[in-house]
């Protein structure tokens, strides 16, 4: 299959992937805070509204416990919904029809109920914003049972995902990154899948495994280039799904390398760090020559000052660090 | 009215304007860095509201909540110190313009989850039942919140338990990007109050007085178990939502109507109240305009404390995390 190449960014990929995918397929309808604002969700939703009219693309008031119970609503009544919280600290609002409805629905009832809803949230941190307005809560998410979590580091997968997330018959929570907006690559123009549930090794290497996702496969994409040249040859994953794990491809390199260090861009304790860390503990412990090490943030809130900000988020150059530490 | 309170209420609402004004400066120069929703035109609701309260009544605000932070007396070196997020800030530089509080004061905190302190205030005005103190409780929100569910619950809840709180909401017509008349089938907040048996009011927002005079009587209602009282004040922001306008890349994406913004500015509710000072005779420009220096001077000291204020030590990041008393 050759596929028409276009260069775009990250934030116009998940655009493209809304544009086709709503022109493609009636059933398709999405909500949410700011699709028809000029500035609040970037440009994901550019010309959604003047394409597509206010039925199938709908701004709605701030009321995210609703709307959300409204996508799910949708779902089961044979729309395929993706609902878009423009911050994912908004979303706790709606931790009733995610947490007790939607990833419960199929189960509860004896299986045989597609529920093709896709919530999506937005991480939007820095910029001294605080506390409220800088959460990256995948962790929370991945822990309930019923829900896939996917987060895509790069506009292809970005794309790839967001396609994949709509198709699917169980709800998906699409994770993204403000961070990654302008973040641009080649993209296929047509439709196309990125699997769910499926990581992919960015670079091959045998000295130790990173494992990422989003915005933190960049920065250990970047450290790995950096450590290459002082000839440390890390193999660097990417996850893009969280939830279902692709356990398998994280063994398999755990099991070459014989090392681990997990970079996640969130809260250590009880978080997607600590799950990976004890897959690797109960499954592939008699390869490891060191200790896993995990690089998260701070169990702390996020703080407003940017001094404070710039000593709790994690760049590059942590990840360097704590590899020739963990090599040493 | 006292003589004496139109001129506290002009000096107040004038202290607002000229922070808010020169934040808005800050952030174009690039000095101040954290998201700053400005109340530039809403000065009269802080303001009126909170001079018919007492120190020891309580306050819960959102993330517009600069001018109820200096209305209700919280320290103006404190706040702009916090929103250049300095240790010396209101809250030590962790929180920033959104997240400010003054307890000392009564003003308990704003957050920028909409709607998200309102049941707050419901708890407090149920601590003070439960004590039996004659002092209320006052939420401020938007009418942007009005989608909110917990509001309704709180309505439900307050008037069920006839708690001393006052429903303060700052109608000023848009919601982001969104004007009233996309997120509501009525325009009327008020009457979303009247089903739960809340006596509420619909007022005009850009007057002080007005807004005063409810107020008082408002709390006085919620004394004798009258409460909880609902107010809407109808009025406008003259800035962008968030910092001094909506231009993004020099490109303005302010959707309102410039006519809408032009003549919501010739409603100016500090204009207001100086015009009625000098119509009434209460003071002469003169002394008006020492009056104003005097304020440009405190704006003007706060911005070199702020600056000047030593910032966060990294190795504390933590330090706030849990009380450890
Ligand atoms: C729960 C939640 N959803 C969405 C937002 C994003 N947001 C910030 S301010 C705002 C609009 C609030 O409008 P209103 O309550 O009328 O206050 P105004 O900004 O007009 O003062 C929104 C939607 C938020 N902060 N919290
Ligand atoms: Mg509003």
């Amino acid at each position: 299959m050759s596929l028409t190449k276009n260069k775009i960014s990250y934030s116009l990929a998940i655009n493209q992937a809304l544009i086709q995918l709503i022109k493609s397929d009636g059933s398709i309808v999405l909500l949410g805070q700011g699709v028809k604002s000029p500035w609040y969700v970037g440009n994901t939703s550019r010309d959604l509204v003047k394409r597509f009219g206010e039925k199938r693309v709908i701004d709605t008031p701030v009321s995210e416990n609703a709307v959300t119970g409204i996508g799910l609503g949708l779902a089961l009544a044979g729309s395929r919904a993706v609902v878009v919280h423009p911050r994912m600290d908004f979303m706790l609002y709606a931790m009733d029809p995610i947490i007790n409805q939607a990833a419960n629905w199929n189960y509860m009832y004896g299986g045989g109920i597609k529920v093709p809803l896709v919530i999506w949230g937005i991480i939007n941190r820095g910029g001294e914003q605080g506390a409220q307005h800088s959460q990256a809560l995948y962790g929370i998410f991945s822990h309930i049972p019923g829900l896939k979590v996917v987060m895509p580091s790069n506009p292809y997968d970005a794309k790839g995902l967001m396609i994949s997330a709509v198709y699917d018959n169980n709800p998906v929570i699409f994770i993204d990154d403000r961070w990654l907006y302008n973040l641009e690559q080649e993209v296929p123009e047509e439709i196309y899948r990125v699997p769910i549930g499926k990581a992919e090794i960015k670079r091959e290497g045998k000295d130790i495994t990173i494992v990422s996702a989003s915005y933190m496969l960049n920065e250990s994409l970047k450290a790995s280039d950096e450590l290459n040249k002082k000839g440390i040859y890390p193999e660097v994953i990417d996850l893009k799904t969280i939830k279902p794990l692709d356990a398998d491809l994280i063994l398999k390199s755990v099991k070459k390398t014989g090392r681990l260090l997990i970079a996640d861009a969130s809260w250590k304790s009880f978080g997607v760090s600590s799950e990976i860390s004890a897959l690797v503990s109960e499954n592939a412990l008699s390869s490891l020559k060191a200790p896993v090490k995990r690089l998260c943030l701070y169990d702390a809130p996020a703080p407003a000052s940017s001094q404070l900000e710039k000593a709790y988020y994690l760049t590059k150059d942590d990840i360097i660090r704590e590899v020739k530490n963990i090599l040493k | 009215m006292k003589k004496s309170d139109l001129i506290k209420f002009y000096k107040q609402m004038l202290l607002i304007r000229r922070f808010e004004e020169k934040t808005g400066e800050l952030i174009l120069k690039g000095e101040i860095k954290t998201p700053c929703h400005l109340c530039i035109g809403q000065e009269a609701v802080a303001v009126g509201v909170c001079s018919a309260l007492d120190k020891q009544d309580y306050v819960f605000s959102n993330h517009r909540g600069h001018g109820h932070y200096l209305a209700k007396g919280g320290d103006i070196k404190k706040l702009m110190a916090e929103i250049f997020c300095k240790e010396t800030g209101c809250s030590y530089g962790r929180g920033g313009s959104m997240h400010i509080i003054a307890r000392e004061q009564g003003f308990m905190g704003s957050a920028p989850i909409v709607a998200g302190t309102v049941s707050l205030a419901l708890g407090a005005a149920l601590a003070l039942k439960i004590k039996m103190e004659k002092r209320v409780s006052v939420s401020f929100f938007g009418d942007g919140a009005t989608g909110e569910g917990v509001l309704y619950e709180s309505l439900n809840f307050s008037a069920l338990k006839k708690l001393p709180l006052i429903f303060v909401c700052e109608n000023n017509l848009y919601s982001t990007h969104l004007p009233i008349r996309e997120c509501r089938p009525d325009i009327g907040i008020f009457k979303i109050a009247q089903p739960f048996g809340i006596k509420a009011f619909q007022i005009d927002g850009n007057d002080v007085l007005k807004i005063y005079e409810t107020a008082k009587k408002a709390k006085k209602m919620c004394l004798v178990s009258k409460g909880p009282v609902f107010i809407e004040c109808l009025t406008y922001r003259q800035s962008g939502h968030v910092g001094p306008n909506d231009r993004i890349q020099s490109e303005n994406k302010d959707i309102r109507p410039k006519r809408e913004v032009e003549a919501w500015k010739k409603k100016d509710p500090v204009k207001r109240i100086r015009n009625l000072i000098i119509d009434k005779k209460v003071l002469e420009s003169q002394k008006l305009e020492k009056i104003e220096k005097e304020i440009e001077k405190e704006v003007e000291e706060a911005y070199k404390f702020a600056k000047s204020s030593p910032i966060c030590k990294k190795e504390e990041i933590n330090k706030y995390v849990f009380n450890q008393e």
